[in-house]
């Protein structure tokens, strides 16, 4: 008890220490692709210091929403971060929350966002936050339908026993399960807001959706924007690496050794998919906004096969 | 009478102004300007550019059947012109700008609210013989309307998010849908023909080659062209190719980059990296061979500031044939990408119809069915020497600006070479006699026809001189060409017209 305590709080740590690296490797692989040098991966952790500094300026036709919303954003993507084991599964919190939870946290976030970006009144604002409740009435279904066709096929919607289940062989080769990986890659691209649907380092306000809603911030305010969103990429990378492949992963009672192995394979996975992602964007060009339907809806449908192929299997 | 006569046939009713060339100028009084202008509606003249002076309207045709050029111009004593905007809607916009500038009034334009004028200046119509006192504070500017359920405006600019050339863009919306774009222009308005007016020539050709600083060679040559045709003035056949080179080495500069521009617009980076660093080797073997990296200040009247030697010319043949191979890459890049086709296929098209109205040139019009290059007509040497193919597609997307653009910069290759192997000897620059005169000169600039027209006294001072940028006739086709589309695909629609800003706010 008192160690998935320790472990929780090191977990909360490593969630918000580890996330601006993760973002600043992305930037800096993809960099390197366009024969660019690029700035240190540290570079992140640097702006979010030196937006610490800066005065917050806030639109006189704003109201608390606007200033409340980058706390609730960024405490909602914490929390979620919390209950995604990333190095062990011997968590405080992972009785407490199952993945419907973490939906419905970043929903929350999400939710937050979009108001705030409608708050102020600016165009850009109101448009980033209608495409981005486009994109979220896409890929939520398909997140949950992710959800439903792994707890079926491990009898629990908890991560932290999901990870277990895939540990001891229960699945093995199974078609639902890469299925359902897909999908949820690509509700993690929607929801991080990368190319294809997004472009995070775009500067045309008219193609923007998620820098659209948060380009009235400043300050302290975008840096707990920015922060969010970086722990939102680091977290679904997390997510996907404890529930697809968790090898490595320290299970309850795990030795200090263990434990030690669970942070090296989660460091190791995290940059891999990481680099991943950053070779999949230079790769692709951003799609058409009334593509996203088409993206996401296959995103959902991918779910709804693995949940298909889980009961054909099954009656076979 | 009148029913089939040529352009040079009908503008003889009119009083021919001496000392204008290379094209003739008839001076037309109000009944035979009301008559052109009318005429004009059904005959195939191009509008190539409408200015004023004080007291007198010109405008610049071309007639597209027989390939004459000429001016009409009409003194305005009551400061009224009937208005050719009535027949070219290309013409609208000149004509509030003469009206902003000179106070000269186009009679029958419905569109009276002012273009250039934000209200800021000290004065009205500054140009004009006798200045107003500004009006105080401005109206807010009245955008054209569009009305129904569910539409929404979204302003956009004239400061951007990226570092970017001032213009406002007013979208009316419903939903993602784009309804109507108009755009506002004119926040770089510098006063050129005030600046130019009683300049000496040498500073004058220094101010024309920062008109519009991606265009500098096009603008100096074209202002040289026209200084050249006012005096007489001969240039030796050296300076014409290496004008050419310097002319055909910045239209490949600027489409290799926005080639690649274009695919970044779609979150696709990788061609633009690829493109950057060919335009860098270009401005860096500029910097080399002519002491600057956009060869400003290289074209002069009477010839060219700088020679070519062997060793130069060695230096340029070893980079283009890197560079063709390397170009080809990066149009692979974007002839290989789907993802990227998909978003430039089908995407803000201009049709026929409606680049030929306007007159637009350049690769947008040349993506529309338009082939027109001034480069083939009116034509200037060295080109009637050289051979080259004009590329023309018919779709009018994205994809047929970008492809256009991709078989311009290979015919532009295919010309470095031949001016390379060709080049003759002798002198590259001569003296510019002191005379007065008008010239006009039309030159094909990378974004199409830019037109310069001036005036000199003579004590080697300009009196008065216009320059006109393709893009006032390519400016109004983005507008059309967005209808329809989705707000995202601004960006993408903009960047593949790439049309000039500081060239028409002059």
């Amino acid at each position: 008890m008192n160690t998935s305590i320790a472990l929780q709080l090191v977990q909360i740590l490593l969630a918000v220490a580890v996330a601006p690296l993760v973002t600043g490797w992305v930037r800096l692989v993809k960099a390197r692709m366009q024969a660019r040098r690029g700035p240190s991966p540290l570079q992140p952790y640097r702006d979010l210091y030196r937006l610490l500094q800066k005065e917050a300026v806030v639109a006189h036709s704003a109201s608390w929403i606007f200033r409340a919303a980058p706390y609730v954003t960024f405490a909602a993507v914490w929390a979620a971060s919390c209950i995604v084991p990333t190095f062990t599964t011997d968590l405080y919190l992972a009785p407490a929350a199952d993945l419907i939870a973490l939906v419905a946290l970043l929903g929350l976030a999400r939710f937050w966002t979009a108001l705030a970006g409608m708050d102020a009144g600016t165009p850009f604002g109101g448009l980033g936050s209608s495409r981005e409740m486009m994109i979220a009435s896409l890929a939520e279904p398909a997140m949950l339908m992710v959800t439903f066709s792994l707890s079926l096929l491990s009898g629990s919607t908890s991560p932290a026993h999901i990870a277990a289940f895939v540990l001891s062989g229960g699945i093995g080769l199974s078609v639902s399960i890469g299925l359902a990986l897909m999908a949820l890659v690509m509700v993690a691209i929607a929801e991080n807001g990368r190319i294809p649907i997004d472009n995070p380092a775009t500067h045309l306000e008219l193609t923007m959706v998620h820098e659209a809603m948060v380009l009235e911030y400043s300050g302290r305010h975008l840096a707990m924007m920015e922060m969010a969103g970086m722990v939102r990429l680091t977290l679904y990378i997390a997510l996907i690496g404890c529930l697809f492949m968790p090898w490595g992963i320290a299970l309850p009672g795990a030795a200090p050794a263990g434990l030690a192995v669970g942070l090296g394979a989660f460091l190791v996975k995290t940059f891999t998919i990481a680099t991943a992602l950053a070779l999949f964007e230079t790769s692709i060009a951003k799609m058409r906004v009334f593509r996203y339907a088409d993206f996401l809806g296959g995103a959902l449908l991918l779910g709804l096969l693995a949940t298909i192929f889980h009961y054909v299997s099954e009656a076979v | 009478m009148l029913g089939n006569a040529s352009l040079l046939d009908f503008l003889s009713i009119g009083t021919v102004v001496p000392a204008a060339r290379p094209w003739p100028r008839f001076r037309l009084d109000g009944k035979a300007w009301r008559a052109l202008v009318e005429r004009m509606d059904a005959a195939d003249w191009l509008l190539l550019a409408e200015w004023a002076e004080p007291g007198e309207v010109h405008i610049a045709l071309r007639d597209e059947g027989s390939g004459s050029i000429a001016i009409a111009s009409r003194p305005c004593p009551d400061r009224r012109f009937f208005a050719v905007g009535q027949v070219r809607p290309g013409a609208i916009r000149l004509e509030r700008a003469i009206h902003d500038l000179w106070g000269l009034v186009p009679e029958g334009l419905e569109d009276r609210r002012p273009w250039l004028d934000h209200g800021r200046w000290p004065c009205r119509h500054p140009l004009a013989a006798e200045k107003l006192p500004p009006a105080g504070s401005p109206p807010p500017y009245a955008f054209l309307a569009a009305e129904g359920e569910g539409l929404h405006q979204i302003p956009v600019g004239p400061v951007h998010a990226g570092v970017i050339e001032p213009g406002h863009f007013r979208f009316h919306a419903q939903g993602e849908t784009v309804v109507r774009l108009e755009e506002r222009l004119g926040y770089l308005h510098k006063g050129i023909h005030g600046l130019m007016a009683g300049k000496p020539l040498a500073q004058a050709a220094r101010l024309a080659g920062r008109i519009s600083g991606d265009s500098t060679v096009a603008y100096a040559l074209a202002f040289a062209r026209a200084v050249e045709a006012a005096t007489g003035c001969e240039v030796p056949a050296r300076a014409h190719w290496l004008r050419a080179l310097m002319a055909e080495l910045e239209r490949i500069a600027n489409h290799v980059v926005d080639i690649g521009a274009i695919c970044n617009d779609a979150a696709f980076a990788m061609p633009l990296a690829h493109m950057s660093e060919l335009r860098e080797k270009l401005l860096r073997a500029n910097a080399l061979l002519f002491g600057h990296r956009l060869s400003m200040d290289c074209v002069v009247p009477g010839g060219v500031a700088c020679d070519l030697d062997d060793d130069g010319i060695e230096v340029l043949r070893h980079l283009l044939s890197r560079l063709r191979k390397r170009f080809e890459k990066g149009v692979g890049l974007y002839s290989d990408t789907p993802s990227l086709l998909d978003r430039t296929t089908g995407t803000g098209v201009v049709s026929g119809s409606l680049a030929h109205r306007f007159g637009a040139g350049g690769f947008v019009g040349r993506a529309a069915s338009r082939s027109h290059d001034a480069r083939k007509v009116p034509g200037y040497p060295p080109y009637d020497d050289l051979d080259f193919a004009v590329p023309v597609m018919a779709e009018g997307d994205v994809h047929a600006r970008v492809m256009v653009r991709v078989q311009e910069v290979r015919a532009s290759l295919g010309l470095i070479d031949q001016i390379l192997a060709g080049l003759p000897g002798g002198a590259c620059r001569v003296d510019v006699p002191r005379q007065d005169g008008e010239g006009l000169a039309l030159v094909e600039g990378f974004r199409g026809e830019v037109a310069v027209w001036v005036r000199l006294d003579g004590d080697g001072r300009v009196a008065a001189a216009h320059f006109h940028d393709p893009s006032w006739f390519q400016w109004p086709l983005l507008e059309a060409a967005i209808e329809g589309n989705i707000v995202a695909d601004f960006p993408l629609c903009n960047k593949s017209f790439n049309c000039a800003y500081s060239g028409v706010d002059l």
